[in-house]
């Protein structure tokens, strides 16, 4: 008995001595961490904030490389298809629940392609209109959308981005179809309404947060469970008698499906630590946003986002009867 | 006075030593990414963009900034000597700039878009400190109607760009349209003409089809016979223009200046058409038409001073409205956020350094790149002198390498082979790339204004009349197609054109 327990003890002490090893050794070499949308945008700039940070704890460098285009299926699709070692990470948002949906043929399983490192930020959004659009608070606007259906118009940023489908949970909620304008990216919208050329748009606080400050924008509401700091007088769209009406650009960390445990572990550490870093904080929150906390920056919560929002957005969009191929 | 103290504010911040220095950076850099054809500034700016953590947000935007005109400056060199423009703007500069080195002046060329430049630039960074907040007003004004006709001003005037046939101008325009087409449909999300491949869902990629059609075409041609470089080789004769060139550069500069200057404000893309106009406006004007894409001064001239004039004022959406008006402005509004500055329209009033500064270091940047590129242009065509044999795999592989670092995408280097072999064909039948390329640009942008303006006008299409800008340019597009088909004008035309055909 005593040998054997002690046979067993010793095989179990190797084992975590051989995964010590790897953890120690890893990273050995510099990680790639694919943004699978162009340099600069928000989810870019997202990116290379915490890839910094995270260098830092790793020890090696994150070199973040940009794989835009097909809604950031392309990227996604890169790292499903990249050595499972942990040198090739995938930072994506929403869309890579939403993609799921919005591509009837993918290159990858979303589900089944990936492991997770953690959830880095949920940017909340805003329901936002030209500077000159006459409702005085967020139940005017409701009402005023609703009686002038026909004529409001509503900008959104391209099929699949964050305004395009926090305006068609918009429209679900209030159960009007609006005149929606697509736009190539959030800029050349945005311009058409500071022009006041388009009516209303729902994006992300990283777009609007300056515009509505300096007056050349109206704020309504935002969309997130809780009022914003930055915005302590704009009522939550649920305040406003939208139920269930919660939008965020949830962004996560992935790796390619078969990585070690032990890899993403160490990963979702050096991210969590990276969140806790006090000019991260100072960062997002300039962008009104604010990091994940460490039981959001884990795999398993990733995991759980993921399957809700591929759930919850299934509907809404097979609903509209939106799809991007 | 308030113009003053805030350019002495502005002037004071950039002229420290060390926003001095990163502003060379900015340029040598600039100069030298525009120069290695392929690769563009945005590719660059964005492989930069971890270094600019360590820096003050003003010493690195200047940086940036620096590199966005540096590499409008150098890749007019590439265009000018071996026919690679690497922007949608150096492509006008390929036609005469090309050649005219072809016939030995490679060096007066140079000289006349680096003086070209430096005078436009000075000129539109003044406008940008005068002027940046009324006229964005102005630039708001542009709506989706109004973008369609000016889209639709700057096909018709096109045809200008052609010095052969109208009809074979005609059909490369359209077959630009066609290639512009390839992509997603953003309206519907609908993939188009893509031949079922993904990496092709945001269309074709600028860079691979400009380097294909000009670059690789123009590699072909020349190794079919080594004869026709000896040519270029031996000949490069005088470096600096002579007093008649500057006399012939003068009127067509200015013009390009007040034409860039004008474009470049627009956020949605008229800085594109600022060179193509300027083409047009010189030959519509020239005496001598007939020397258009045979080595034209106002070719070169009007068109390089528009580029870097609207490369200029393109700031101005982004400094007064937070907006980037191009890849490379979005990329640097990526740095400003990361240094924690997010851009909006209160820039200017937040961060009064910042904003002043910048401007400020434009125009020493600009004397800096003027002061660096004269000396230079000597070197630039010794260049020349490199046997073709070791000169086309460098340019080769620097091309595969400039339009892979865009996207990380291989479809991209497929793209470069086949317009490389289309290229060729259509040098073969005496087919002008220039204006494939502005309807490739063109035809996406004029269809999405299309069809917004149509959603916005509820299927109205009085709107486009209605809008007084809008039918203002309608009219001038129709202005251009009567000089263009009336008879007796039409008559006067062909005599001018059969020398050239």
């Amino acid at each position: 008995m005593a040998v054997s327990v002690k046979v067993g003890g010793f095989t179990v002490a190797a084992i975590l001595a051989a995964s010590g090893a790897f953890a120690q050794a890893y990273p050995e070499r510099s990680i790639t961490m694919v943004v699978p949308f162009a340099a600069g945008g928000p989810t870019d700039t997202v990116a290379r904030l915490v890839a910094e940070k995270m260098s830092a704890d790793l020890g090696q460098q994150i070199i973040v490389e940009n794989v835009g285009g097909a809604g950031g299926t392309l990227g996604a699709g890169r790292v499903a298809s990249a050595e499972a070692d942990g040198y090739t990470v995938l930072l994506h948002h929403i869309g890579m629940a939403t993609s799921a949906t919005l591509y009837r043929s993918l290159a990858y399983d979303t589900l089944n392609a990936f492991e997770y490192v953690g959830l880095v930020t949920s940017v909340p959004m805003t329901i936002v209109a030209r500077a000159d659009f006459e409702p005085a608070d967020f139940p005017a606007f409701i009402d005023y959308v609703k009686a002038n259906a026909d004529t409001v118009t509503m900008a959104n940023a391209g099929i699949g981005a964050a305004s395009h489908l926090c305006g068609m949970m918009f429209m679900s909620a209030l159960d009007v179809p609006l005149v929606t304008v697509p736009y190539k990216g959030t800029g050349p919208a945005m311009t058409d309404l500071l022009g006041g050329q388009v009516d209303i748009m729902c994006d992300q606080t990283t777009n609007t947060t300056k515009q509505i400050q300096g007056g050349t924008i109206k704020g309504y509401a935002v969309t997130s469970p809780a009022r914003l700091d930055i915005f302590p007088d704009m009522p939550t769209a649920i305040e406003g008698g939208l139920d269930g009406f919660e939008v965020s650009i949830w962004h996560g960390i992935y790796s390619p499906k078969g990585t070690p445990a032990e890899v993403n572990d160490r990963l979702s550490a050096a991210l969590q630590k990276a969140l806790a870093d006090a000019d991260i904080a100072a960062r997002f929150a300039e962008l009104g946003t604010a990091p994940s906390t460490a039981e959001e920056a884990t795999p398993a919560a990733l995991k759980a986002t993921l399957e809700t929002e591929i759930g919850r957005w299934k509907p809404v969009i097979e609903a509209a009867g939106v799809y991007a191929d | 006075m308030e113009l003053l103290s805030n350019l002495a504010l502005g002037f004071s911040t950039a002229g420290s030593l060390e926003n001095l220095f990163f502003c060379l950076i900015g340029v040598i850099l600039g100069t030298l990414i525009g120069v290695l054809p392929g690769i563009g500034a945005t590719a660059t700016i964005a492989m930069l963009l971890p270094i600019t953590f360590q820096l003050e947000p003003v010493s690195s935007l200047i940086m940036l900034a620096g590199i966005y005109y540096g590499a409008q400056y150098g890749g007019s060199t590439t265009a000018i000597l071996i026919n690679l423009p690497g922007e949608s703007s150096s492509a006008v500069t390929a036609i005469d700039g090309y050649q005219m080195a072809r016939k030995g002046k490679a060096g007066t060329a140079l000289a006349i878009a680096a003086l070209g430049s430096f005078f436009a630039g000075s000129v539109s960074t003044l406008l940008v400190a005068i002027f940046a907040i009324p006229l964005t007003v102005v630039a708001l004004k542009f709506g989706a109607a109004e973008y369609f006709s000016l889209m639709v001003l700057g096909l018709v005037s096109s045809i200008a760009l052609a010095h052969g046939s109208i009809l074979k101008a005609l059909a490369m325009v359209v077959t630009g349209l066609l290639l512009g087409l390839v992509g997603t449909d953003i309206y519907t999300g609908a993939p188009r003409f893509n031949l079922g491949i993904r990496e092709y869902a945001d269309g074709l990629n600028f860079v691979a089809l400009a380097v294909g059609v000009f670059g690789i075409a123009e590699i072909l041609r020349n190794l079919e016979g080594e004869v026709q470089r000896e040519v270029i080789k031996t000949k490069v004769s005088s470096l600096l223009p002579s007093k008649e060139d500057f006399r012939a550069m003068i009127a067509p500069v200015l013009r390009g200046t007040a034409i860039g200057s004008a474009l470049g404000i627009l956020p949605g893309g008229g800085a594109i058409l600022a060179s193509f106009a300027s083409y047009t406006v010189e030959k519509k004007m020239s005496k001598h038409p007939e020397e258009f894409g045979h080595g034209a001064i106002a070719g070169v001239a009007g068109p390089e001073s528009a580029n870097n004039a609207g490369a200029q004022t393109s700031f101005i959406p982004l400094l007064t409205l937070g907006i980037p008006a191009n890849p490379v402005m979005a990329l640097m509004v990526g740095a400003m956020i990361i240094q924690g500055i997010v851009p909006g329209p209160n820039v200017a009033a937040e961060q009064p350094a910042l904003f002043w500064g910048i401007i400020a270091s434009m125009w020493i940047g600009n004397l800096m790149l003027v002061i660096l590129n004269l000396p230079l242009i000597g070197l630039w065509v010794k260049l020349l002198t490199v046997p073709y044999y070791v000169l086309f795999p460098i340019i080769m592989a620097m091309c595969s390498i400039g339009v892979y670092s865009v996207n990380s995408n291989v479809y991209d280097l497929y793209a470069v082979a086949f317009f490389g072999l289309l290229g060729y064909v259509l040098l073969k039948l005496r087919c002008e790339p220039a204006p494939l390329l502005l309807g490739f640009v063109l035809g996406p942008m004029l269809e999405e204004n299309l069809r917004r303006a149509m959603i916005l006008g509820r299927g109205d299409p009085t709107t486009f009349l209605t809008r007084p800008i809008s039918l203002t340019l309608l009219i001038l597009s129709l202005a251009v197609l009567v000089v263009v088909f009336l008879p007796q004008v039409r008559k006067k035309r062909d005599e001018v054109f059969t020398e050239s055909d």
